[in-house]
């Protein structure tokens, strides 16, 4: 064997074997997604929508699983994303020295924090305090979830505007703020909105954070001082119990999340395609 | 103004003899200016005339630009950057603390290298810096857009889409675009920095009979790395070099009896 049919072979061989670990890879997440599908939709039907979690045998659905995720990530986002854009807004535009590096650090300490610390944290923080589970305690610990997602994406997407435009906009005599509320931040609309979308889609599914927060309940609630249900919270419960009922309730919650991420997902590529290949 | 009366002008002046009779719009004082320990201006002295266009030209480093960026006050923008020694600019120095930033820049406008059309439409383009300092009715916000870009030559190309996206515009509309925004403040004096290097031919042929309209209404400083360009469209032309003043003149005086050897190097393209 030549030196060249030596190096083609070991060309030849190295492509194979990065195509078969990608297929690998590939062909895992299609059995993931396969098996929600197929055990997720059959379990699924309208009343899952519309009747909230009930006693084994007497048909029950997760429509307060559903609402009260809907609730918690929601209040969890209009807590979480002002102080996150400000914050991301700071650490780009103002930000200098000592005081925005440690907070730049601790933006991704808290990025990368294991989810149930989280719960602990906010479980120390309100729930002891307060004396008991709660639906707002639930969103406050959501909200410490999205916080560093969206500082970074905020932080990340203004560092893309070109200085131009900043000067330009300070040449016609805008003050700081102005320049960041009225060019910045249109200027990264784009790439804020997907931060925010991605942050909705890790909160959405987290159980860890909920866990000794809002806790879960089996009947309807909207009370925030109360303990409120939540999809992940009650697939937790579902999919180990006995009863095969509640375990094909389990895969129809997990098969919504699974959507509602994706739609997520596809929505902030779809956001961010007109400027430049979202890839 | 009153310009005669604070009797500050007249060694500025000196530099600049021969002008046809011109007020001083703005008197450069023994400016130095740094980045960081880095002296890169040093004691300029220049009075630039009003409604005329004066060019600063040299060669790349040369200082050019810092200057001009001092007459805005953009330098304030960034840690480390400072400047000693007076921008007078109708008797008030506009380095000092008694002209915010914010002020200034409503007063001298600046237009840059590339074009940089804000992410919006064409009107809300130029109704933004309107609207920062004026408040004005919707009829004399569209009277202002239609005589700003009228006056920048953009208004017959732009009228149908006004509501379209500026960064839609080529390159050239673009660079009149935020020529039409920063007149359309009425600022009193204009800050082109190399207007036209990002532009082909022709849009630097209507950006340059622009400019010859301008100065009718406006104080105009231009920094040009193209020499004809400034022959062609600017009434005074300042010579940098290595963060000196070498010369400054009537256009004509220094593109054709240039009285420093230096100048005379530069402008016959022995360096640069």
């Amino acid at each position: 064997m030549t030196r060249l049919e030596r190096r083609l072979l070991t060309d030849r061989i190295w492509r194979m074997i990065a195509t078969t670990l990608a297929a690998l890879a590939i062909v895992l997440l299609a059995w993931i997604l396969w098996t929600v599908f197929y055990r997720g939709a059959t379990a699924l039907s309208f009343s899952v929508f519309t009747t909230p979690t009930m006693p084994p045998g007497r048909h029950g659905g997760l429509a307060n699983a559903i609402v009260g995720t809907l609730i918690q990530v929601f209040l969890g986002l209009i807590i979480a994303a002002p102080v996150g854009l400000y914050a991301g807004t700071y650490l780009s535009e103002l930000g200098r020295g000592k005081f925005a590096d440690a907070v730049r650090f601790v933006n991704d300490v808290l990025l990368s924090a294991p989810s149930i610390l989280i719960g602990l944290f906010v479980y120390e923080l309100l729930v002891k305090t307060t004396g008991g589970f709660s639906g707002f305690s639930g969103a406050i610990a959501l909200a410490v979830l999205i916080l560093p997602v969206v500082v970074r994406a905020t932080e990340d997407m203004l560092r893309l505007v070109p200085g131009s435009l900043r000067e330009a906009a300070f040449a016609l005599g805008a003050t700081r703020a102005q320049v960041v509320t009225s060019v910045l931040w249109r200027a990264a609309r784009a790439g804020i909105a997907t931060g925010i979308l991605l942050a909705i889609a890790r909160a959405a599914g987290e159980t860890a954070p909920l866990l000794f927060t809002s806790l879960g309940n089996l009947s309807w609630s909207f009370d925030l001082t109360a303990p409120m249900a939540s999809l992940p919270v009650t697939i937790y419960q579902y999919a180990g119990s006995p009863f095969d009922e509640w375990v094909a309730l389990a895969w129809a919650g997990a098969l919504m999340i699974t959507v509602g991420v994706l739609l997520l997902n596809i929505v902030s590529r779809l956001v961010l395609a007109p400027r430049g290949k979202a890839s | 103004m009153n310009i005669e009366l604070n009797g500050l002008t007249s060694e500025p002046l000196r530099k600049s003899a021969g002008r046809d009779g011109a007020e001083t719009k703005i008197s450069i004082e023994n400016l130095e200016f740094f980045y960081g320990d880095n002296r890169a201006l040093h004691g300029i002295d220049m009075a630039i005339p009003e409604r005329r266009v004066t060019a600063m030209i040299g060669p790349s480093g040369c200082g050019k630009s810092t200057l001009l960026r001092v007459l805005n006050r953009m330098y304030d923008l960034y840690p480390g950057q400072r400047s000693t020694g007076k921008v007078m600019m109708d008797g008030v120095d506009i380095l000092g603390s008694a002209m915010p930033a914010v002020r200034l820049r409503n007063r001298v406008g600046m237009v840059f290298q590339k074009p940089t059309p804000f992410p919006m439409s064409i009107r809300d383009n130029i109704a933004f810096g309107i609207k920062l300092n004026e408040n004005i009715s919707k009829a004399e916000l569209d009277e202002r857009i239609e005589w700003s870009l009228a006056k920048a030559a953009l208004w017959d190309e732009v009228k149908d889409r006004l509501n379209s996206a500026a960064t839609g515009l080529s390159g050239g509309q673009q660079q009149r675009l935020c020529i039409a925004r920063t007149i359309a403040v009425k600022p009193e004096v204009v800050l082109l920095d190399e207007p036209t290097s990002a532009l082909d031919p022709i849009s630097t042929a209507r950006i340059e009979e622009l400019i010859d309209e301008l100065k009718s209404e406006f104080t105009i400083v231009i920094v040009t790395h193209n020499m004809q360009q400034a022959a062609r469209c600017s009434d005074m032309t300042a010579f940098f070099l290595l963060g000196n003043l070498v010369e400054y003149n009537e256009t004509t005086k220094i593109f054709t009896a240039p009285q420093d050897s230096r100048t005379q190097d530069y402008i016959t393209g022995r360096f640069g």
